[in-house]
């Protein structure tokens, strides 16, 4: 691979991270949810995002041309070859924490997919116009949760407050740009993704408004997903979700 | 023991366009928009539809058993309704 | 929607004659019909504890989601449970329509005084038991939800139509996993042949006790709430999957499993009732836990609910007034 390849593949592989980890986490909310309705309708976003994650990941084996498969991928790096942004890892913890990480993140796709679709990069575009229609949905559906929560009870609201606080660490790394991340932008592969980062804090704090919820400014603070310095959650994830690849080398599954 | 608490809505799907929505079940939300969401979840998840209704239950007035007799026979007797009561030549019988 | 069931009246005999025509006649009951307390109160047991077993089989299933070895498995995996949860709803729609909320149904189960299947009260120890559920638990249930679909009461048969159409190919996923397992290394064979063993006979219990013992039966088949008898179906799930075992090359979990030329059936070793007895009551190996998952579930989710509710009646307190 040559450079421009070799920062290919780490964007693929980004992305893919980001969508499986996230996905990991939203399915261990099946027969967990508050409601079976709403069990249903996170197994979906989860699926959503397990889908997008095969993607990235097909391309990304494709790319690298070594003959890899999107198992080989997801099943056999460890945690510090897994360079998905911190926020995607982090514990189900409640449901209101469940449902303001995923508003955050469903703002965030929502801009930046609407940009990542006019990719140069054909395939990378075909996936982000599938991949915003379902993130335009999970957002349609975060929302009203979010307004739900904030405005219900002393005891939700608070609950929103708390999850606010622990998600605030982790906002800045969404919009933080890698070297070769800007390479890729620059060529019009991938996206600036500090260009998106104004319209995400207008659009969150014009939406909390309506609760009298202030955000806080959001700034890098903890980082360095993409180098694959991880929280301690992501190793466990990863025990739990390798087991049988790792306990088993080389049989089909 | 807490209980659910939650409206009861009626979802009804169009199959393809074209076609009558039907009714296909029913289940729990806070508001229509809610419930809407949920029937896609639920009751779509294979792509049976491509358009939704929801109806709180407690908003449709149905008929009942009880009624039968004034309500729905009355309308049995009409045979001039339909098409088989006219007899036409074979030549035209498809008509 | 409620209705009232009008008892009052001084003809309830020719009530339950006309009733029971309609029965003989194959004509379906709706939920605004009369129908007698007992054929309802029949229909409300089966019914959600049909619900209820789609709604607790998720998590056995469940179990395996995060470790499910590959990512089109896992995606097959989590869309399958969806469906058991999206089963369990279907069904608990259609047992409201006989004057009967969820909430009561969830209480009932919660307080053990509505049943489940007791199959889920067995673990799920190994990747193959995924392939086991799937092609025998939900092979026993499609034979007897096949049969189900003909039911008298018409909601509980259009959610059986419905659930037969998606749960049909939960067999065929399953086997297919079997089958992969069972060709696959030496280690995964054996993982098929431990599932096999441990699911065949909680698989044949599925279709409860023998005809003679069961406490239900005669009455839910003279109003045709069940269409065919307890051992019949447990004799057509035998006889459909002794042929699939040998295809898979695995051993017969039941050694007296012999075909029978005279019957035209398969021969099989008696099923342990007294493990039978002993799961239904309560003393599973996971009866404890999955309640217990239900119910934590259930109380973590109080505060998200009365969140909704509480933002509800601050948005429109005329329109709720109405309600009540």
């Amino acid at each position: 691979m040559n450079e421009q390849q070799t920062n290919l593949y780490r964007f693929l592989i980004a992305l893919a991270d980001d969508s499986i980890v996230l996905s990991h986490r939203l399915s261990e909310w099946c027969s967990n949810a508050p409601y079976l309705e709403e069990d249903l309708a996170l197994s979906n976003v989860a699926l959503d995002y397990l889908g997008r994650a095969r993607m990235f990941y097909q391309y990304a084996a494709e790319v690298e041309g070594k003959g890899r498969t999107e198992d080989d991928l997801a099943y056999h790096r460890n945690e510090r070859e897994y360079t998905n942004l911190l926020i995607h890892e982090l514990p189900i913890n409640d449901f209101a924490f469940t449902m303001l990480r995923q508003f955050y993140l469903d703002v965030f796709y929502v801009k930046y997919l609407q940009k990542l679709s006019l990719s140069q990069d054909k395939m990378i575009a075909a996936i982000a116009q599938k991949a915003i229609k379902e993130s335009r949905y999970h957002l349609k559906r975060s929302e009203p949760w979010i307004i739900q929560l904030a405005q219900g009870t002393e005891e939700s609201l608070n609950r929103i407050l708390v999850a606010k606080e622990e998600l605030n660490d982790f906002i800045g790394e969404l919009f933080d740009m890698s070297e070769w991340e800007k390479s890729l932008a620059e060529n019009g592969i991938s996206v600036d993704r500090e260009s998106i980062k104004a319209e995400w804090q207008a659009y969150v704090q014009g939406f909390f408004a309506q609760s009298d919820i202030e955000l806080d400014s959001v700034e890098l603070r903890v980082h360095g997903g993409r180098e694959g310095i991880h929280t301690e959650h992501l190793g466990h994830m990863l025990s739990e979700m390798q087991y049988l690849q790792r306990a088993y080398p080389g049989n089909e599954w | 023991m807490s209980q659910e608490h939650l409206r009861v809505y009626e979802v009804f799907v169009r199959s393809s366009r074209g076609l009558d929505h039907k009714h296909v079940g029913s289940l729990h939300a806070e508001s229509p928009e809610h419930a809407l969401m949920y029937a896609r979840d639920c009751y779509t998840r294979r792509s049976e539809g491509v358009s939704i209704w929801v109806v709180e239950s407690k908003n449709i007035t149905a008929s009942k058993e009880s009624d039968v007799e004034d309500f729905i026979d009355p309308m049995t007797d009409k045979p001039y309704r339909h098409a088989t009561h006219y007899v036409l030549p074979d030549s035209v019988d498809n008509m | 929607m409620t209705q009232t069931h009008d008892n009052s009246t001084d003809n309830l005999e020719q009530k339950l004659a006309e009733f029971e025509q309609k029965i003989a006649d194959e004509q379906k009951i709706e939920p605004s019909d009369w129908m007698p307390e007992a054929y309802r109160k029949n229909l409300i047991r089966q019914m959600s504890q049909h619900a209820h077993s789609e709604v607790i089989g998720m998590q056995p299933e469940g179990n395996w989601i995060t470790r499910s070895p590959s990512l089109r498995r896992k995606a097959i995996l989590l869309a399958k449970v969806q469906d058991e949860g999206g089963h369990g709803l279907y069904l608990y729609s259609a047992t409201e329509t006989l004057g009967i909320t969820r909430s009561e149904m969830i209480e009932a189960l919660q307080t053990r005084q509505a049943k489940y299947a007791s199959i889920f009260n067995y673990p799920t120890l190994s990747w193959a038991d995924i392939g086991a559920v799937g092609w025998l638990v939900d092979g026993a249930a499609i034979v007897n939800q096949i049969s189900l679909q003909r039911t008298s009461y018409g909601p509980y048969s259009r959610a059986m139509i419905r659930i037969c159409k998606e749960e049909s190919f939960h067999q065929r996923q399953g086997y297919e996993l079997m089958y992969e397992m069972a060709k696959g290394s030496a280690e995964q064979k054996q993982m098929a042949q431990d599932a096999l063993n441990r699911f065949w006979w909680p698989s044949l219990m599925m279709f409860g006790p023998h005809d003679t013992d069961s406490a239900h039966s005669a009455q839910s088949m003279k109003w045709k709430i069940k269409r065919e008898t307890n051992d019949d179906l447990r004799q057509k799930f035998i006889d459909q999957t002794v042929p699939q075992i040998e295809v898979l090359g695995l051993e017969m979990p039941d050694p007296e499993l012999k075909w029978n030329e005279e019957r035209g059936h398969y021969d099989s070793g008696e099923i342990d009732w007294e493990e039978f007895k002993q799961v239904i009551n309560g003393n599973g190996p996971c009866n404890h836990q999955r309640l217990k998952h239900h119910i934590k579930a259930h109380e973590d989710g109080e505060w998200v609910r009365e969140a909704v509710r509480a933002y509800r009646a601050k948005q429109k307190p005329q329109a709720d007034n109405q309600v009540a």
